[in-house]
């Protein structure tokens, strides 16, 4: 009985994520629209571009191999399991002994594998020109991201994300330099990852600045829609992984019931909000940077991640 | 019955290497006659498949205690030492696992050689020495069959001798290789000190002062690195290691390295005694070292088999920071922290001969199949090599540690005992772990990109040149052992508890200190230190992808449109360019080069642009450096060039000059014996 009331919880906020993804992205681009003036289109557009490249047909590339029609669907699983291990509106769910943060941190690399290859399987050179940069890019940002955990890691005493979480939501951890150094690296390194503004830019197809959409180029009808509801998944989970570790208000713990999920829920939903209208304030206030630039900007928050660590191996209450 | 089994454990051991001594000498006999290549494949298969067994039984046997042989050859007074013991067994598995796949491979593979006969004896024989080398259990015998199994290897770089570039490989190989046994013979003098036994069980016991400890250690990672391919003794390993054939690239990057690695442990962990601190941070920064070059420069390697050489220097480096960390606990007491660190490098070993392995059999079989090792003249072969893209993947997915495979569970395992250092005291450690934890994490991401480079460019897009368009699949045999060992390397990915289980006697012996058995942890979870801590299962990660990509196929396929149209790809208004246009493998590195590059290897880009109306066409040239080679042993040879022609003129002296020569020599070295005493 206990067993399946957990698989529903896990269940409930599988779905929850899948839902709210699309949502996020369009509340995103709506805010961002109405910053610059613009009435832009409905939060809901990103569902109706998901249901419309559903029914479009796919068009594929000749020598296109099996690996580029697996891939979407590789790619969106992994992030969506990586976003199953993050909590959201509640600790301790199921899933979240499965695996700890580096493997969060493995399984959004495997995602970026399989989809910088497929970058590269039709043989065209926006595709290779897209998986190079991507992967530049990932190079410095996951070991920065690895770092920033360690951080996490360090202070909470444990690599498992539901006690990260419950540890920072205690009244025990106060104010760090670590973390807050933490923190503002997490946010850059979340910038890139999700290719916003100032490192990439989502809105464009213009060759000579894309980075991640080169990559993609090729997709269409199906594959694409997974693969757009795979970064719509990717933003999700990194903003509800900013919220869970150094914002955990309201964060239900492990069986405490209806209710509190409920809470835990709506909280949740009110951190997206303001965190979408943040990504959106910084994003129309910021321009983007050049390619080559991109590694000062990850490699600040290499070292801000690794400074932060070091602060740690020097004293535990930094 | 486990008693007997263990007795005979090192007897079976020693017999298997008789075996395959035997197989040697049959293969010189055979050389000839058509049928060579499929009885000495076949045999070394049986054989090693044979010791595989006995040492997987006699280390998962539990109870079995280390057993010897001493054979009477070598030093009259000393006789010649074997001994069996968890550590030996370990490495023993991984020797004979890897020469029981590369003798498979070897049945298909062996048959396109052109010149088998300079193959065949050495492959037994190379097996035997690396065999010998785990079991030697005096200082003698280790070095004879260290020196044996490097030799074998040296003849076997050199089988295809006429080939451009194979010479030179063999020739800096055989210069490391004395210069690497030279340090391991002035490590054992030291060693077995004034009272001069040999025997491994004398030096254990006998105390060491902390000079003598850390000039071994230098010495070791002198010897053992420049075997193992340690920066900046690695310059060797590109060279030799793809020159051989592709089975016996397999061996000497997956297997041979890590015969290295257990003379470096037997050493350092074993013999020494209680480590000193210092020493780990010596291990630790030429292991973050190592990790990070080896990787950049695979990074930009277009040649298959040297960026797989390459990315085997970057997996030594990441063993030798495990180990390092392991120095560390271990020097401070901390038992488990120490044990946690050892095993995940020995889980690093095993991982890495079954990736390394995997993908040195898939270059060969590109190899065999275009006859072509750079990168930039293949593409498109998964669609001409359908089974053989499938395996590399693996390996590729594997080695990048992305789960659930099981290069990430090592790599974990590692950052789970980087998390555990706080704990260390020593203020010189606790600033420099965090940086060995960057760069560890470094290497992996760039170790990432590094394989999406090789697969991408090799396998996918368009063929780059005709031998590519026309390859074929390769023979069963090859494709066999290349299943094998994926599967092996998803097994141990989803199953990493009693893997752990299976090394934790190794870290009993070596360390004194275990991890908790994994056995009693519930759902097949792996918790190295406990459960707060940290756990990760690797069955139930590949569950959850498996059934979250299944809903999401299932809802698309239910849900979604079906219909499917194929089309040339878009060539934005160019229509369908040539397939040169398309990203190379130096094009994928550009963006790594441009981060990296200027600082490591000084690079540079030269563009010749013609000017407008000129038809020559514009060239692009990389200059890359590679500073080790250039800063350390281009010096090094001028050196011994000049000093070599200014001593020539000794040869041409008269014997009126030479007679004077000899007394000046006399007369000084007795004037610098009476004022020394």
């Amino acid at each position: 009985m206990v067993v399946i009331s957990d698989i529903l919880v896990q269940g409930i906020q599988m779905l929850l994520v899948l839902l709210l993804a699309p949502l996020l992205t369009g509340f995103v681009r709506k805010i961002k629209a109405r910053m610059v003036r613009r009435q832009g289109p409905s939060v809901l557009q990103p569902y109706r571009d998901l249901l419309r490249l559903l029914r479009k047909e796919v068009v594929l590339a000749d020598n296109a191999s099996w690996l580029f029609r697996v891939t979407p669907y590789v790619t969106f699983a992994a992030i969506w399991v990586a976003a199953a291990l993050v909590p959201t509106f509640a600790t301790g769910l199921l899933f979240n002994w499965t695996a700890d943060l580096i493997a969060i941190v493995a399984l959004l690399g495997s995602a970026r594998f399989f989809l910088a290859l497929a970058g590269m399987d039709v043989g065209t050179s926006f595709g290779g020109i897209g998986s190079s940069r991507e992967v530049m890019i990932a190079a410095l940002a996951e070991p920065a991201m690895l770092l920033i955990f360690f951080c996490m890691a360090l202070v909470a005493g444990s690599t498992q994300l539901s006690t990260v979480a419950n540890f920072m939501g205690s009244s025990g951890v106060g104010l760090r330099v670590s973390l807050g150094m933490a923190v503002i690296a997490l946010i850059m390194v979340a910038l890139a990852e999700n290719a916003r503004i100032p490192v990439d830019n989502p809105a464009t197809h213009l060759e000579l600045t894309m980075v991640h959409e080169a990559m993609v180029l090729e997709y269409s009808g199906r594959h694409l829609a997974m693969i757009e509801f795979g970064a719509f998944l990717k933003l999700l989970l990194y903003i509800s992984l900013i919220a869970c570790v150094f914002f955990p208000w309201k964060i239900a713990l492990f069986g405490t019931g209806p209710l509190a999920y409920a809470v835990g829920a709506g909280v949740y939903i009110v951190k997206l909000a303001v965190a979408g209208f943040l990504l959106a304030l910084f994003e129309t206030a910021t321009a983007k940077m050049r390619v080559f630039r991109v590694p000062q900007f990850l490699g600040a928050a290499l070292m801000l991640g690794l400074l932060g660590t070091l602060l740690l191996f020097v004293s535990r209450s930094l | 019955m486990i008693a007997a089994l263990a007795v005979s454990a090192v007897v079976l051991q020693m017999s298997c290497v008789a075996g395959l001594l035997g197989l040697a000498i049959l293969a010189i006999a055979l050389s000839r006659s058509k049928s060579a290549t499929a009885v000495i494949y076949g045999a070394t298969l049986v054989i090693c498949l044979a010791a595989l067994a006995g040492s997987l039984i006699w280390l998962l046997g539990g109870a079995a205690k280390a057993t010897e042989l001493i054979l009477p050859i070598g030093l009259p007074w000393l006789g010649a030492h074997f001994r069996l013991d968890a550590l030996a067994a370990f490495f023993l598995i991984v020797v004979n696992l890897g020469g029981a796949a590369a003798s498979l491979y070897g049945l298909g593979y062996g048959h396109h050689e052109h010149t088998p006969y300079r193959v065949l004896p050495f492959f037994p024989a190379f097996l035997a020495g690396m065999n010998l080398v785990v079991l030697a259990d005096d200082a003698f015998s280790y070095l004879l069959c260290w020196e044996f199994m490097s030799l074998a290897s040296w003849a076997l770089v050199m089988a295809h001798h006429r080939e451009a570039g194979n010479a030179k490989a063999g020739y800096v190989y055989l210069v490391m290789a004395s210069f690497g046994t030279l340090a391991l013979l002035l490590a054992f003098g030291l060693l077995a000190g004034a009272a001069g036994d040999y025997g491994f069980a004398a030096i254990r016991n006998a105390p060491h002062t902390p000079y003598v400890a850390a000039l071994v250690l230098i010495l070791m990672l002198l010897g053992a690195g420049s075997k193992a391919g340690l920066v900046p003794l690695h310059v060797w390993l590109p060279l030799a290691h793809p020159a051989a054939p592709s089975h016996v690239s397999a061996l000497m990057s997956g297997v041979m390295t890590k015969v290295a690695i257990y003379g470096f442990i037997r050493v350092v962990f074993d013999l020494l005694g209680q480590p000193s601190w210092p020493a780990s941070v010596i291990v630790l920064f030429l292991g973050s070292i190592t990790a990070v070059m080896g990787i950049l420069y695979a990074m930009m390697e277009k040649d298959l088999k040297r960026l797989l050489a390459y990315s085997t220097i970057e997996n030594v480096g990441i063993i030798f920071v495990s180990l390092g960390l392991a120095l560390a606990f271990q020097a401070n007491g901390l038992k488990l922290p120490a044990a946690l660190a050892f095993t995940a490098a020995l889980f690093h070993v095993l991982n890495h001969s079954f990736f390394k392995s995997l993908l040195f059999f898939g270059a060969g079989a590109v190899l065999m199949s275009t006859g072509e090792r750079d990168m930039d003249k293949l593409g498109g072969l998964i669609h001409r090599m359908p089974f053989t893209s499938f395996v590399v993947l693996v390996g590729c997915v594997a080695i990048s540690a992305l789960p659930p495979f099981n290069g990430f569970v090592s790599e974990w395992l590692m950052f789970q005992a980087v998390l555990q250092s706080p704990e260390l005291p020593q203020w010189a450690l606790k600033i420099m772990v965090p940086a060995v934890g960057a760069m560890l994490a470094l290497a992996a991401a760039l170790a990432a990109a590094c394989f999406v480079k090789a697969f991408g460019v090799t396998f996918l897009g368009r063929p780059r040149s005709p031998a590519a368009e026309t390859a074929g699949e390769v023979d069963r045999y090859s494709l066999s052992a290349m299943f094998i060992l994926a599967a092996l390397c998803l097994l141990a990915g989803i199953l990493p508890g009693p893997v752990m289980d299976a090394l934790s006697p190794v870290a009993v012996e070596i360390l004194g200190g275990r991890l908790p058995v994994q056995a009693h942890v519930p759902w097949l979870t792996i918790v190295p230190i406990s459960e707060s801590r940290g756990s990760y299962n690797g069955l139930l990660v590949m569950v959850f992808i498996t059934i979250s990509a299944s809903l999401a196929v299932y809802f698309i396929h239910r849900f979604a449109s079906h219909a499917l149209r194929r089309g040339p790809a878009w060539g934005c208004g160019f229509t369908d360019p040539t397939p040169l246009a398309q990203y190379s493998g130096a094009s994928f590195a550009q963006p790594i080069r441009r981060v990296f590059g200027t600082m490591v290897f000084h690079a540079r880009d030269h563009v010749d642009m013609p000017a407008p109306g000129d038809t020559r066409p514009a060239r692009l040239r990389i200059e890359l450096h590679d500073l080790v080679w250039e800063g350390m042993y281009q010096p090094l040879a001028g050196a011994v060039g000049f000093a070599a022609d200014r001593l020539n003129r000794l040869q041409f002296l008269t014997i009126r000059r030479y007679l004077s020569l000899v007394f000046a020599t006399l007369v000084t070295l007795l004037l610098v014996l009476a004022i020394w005493s």
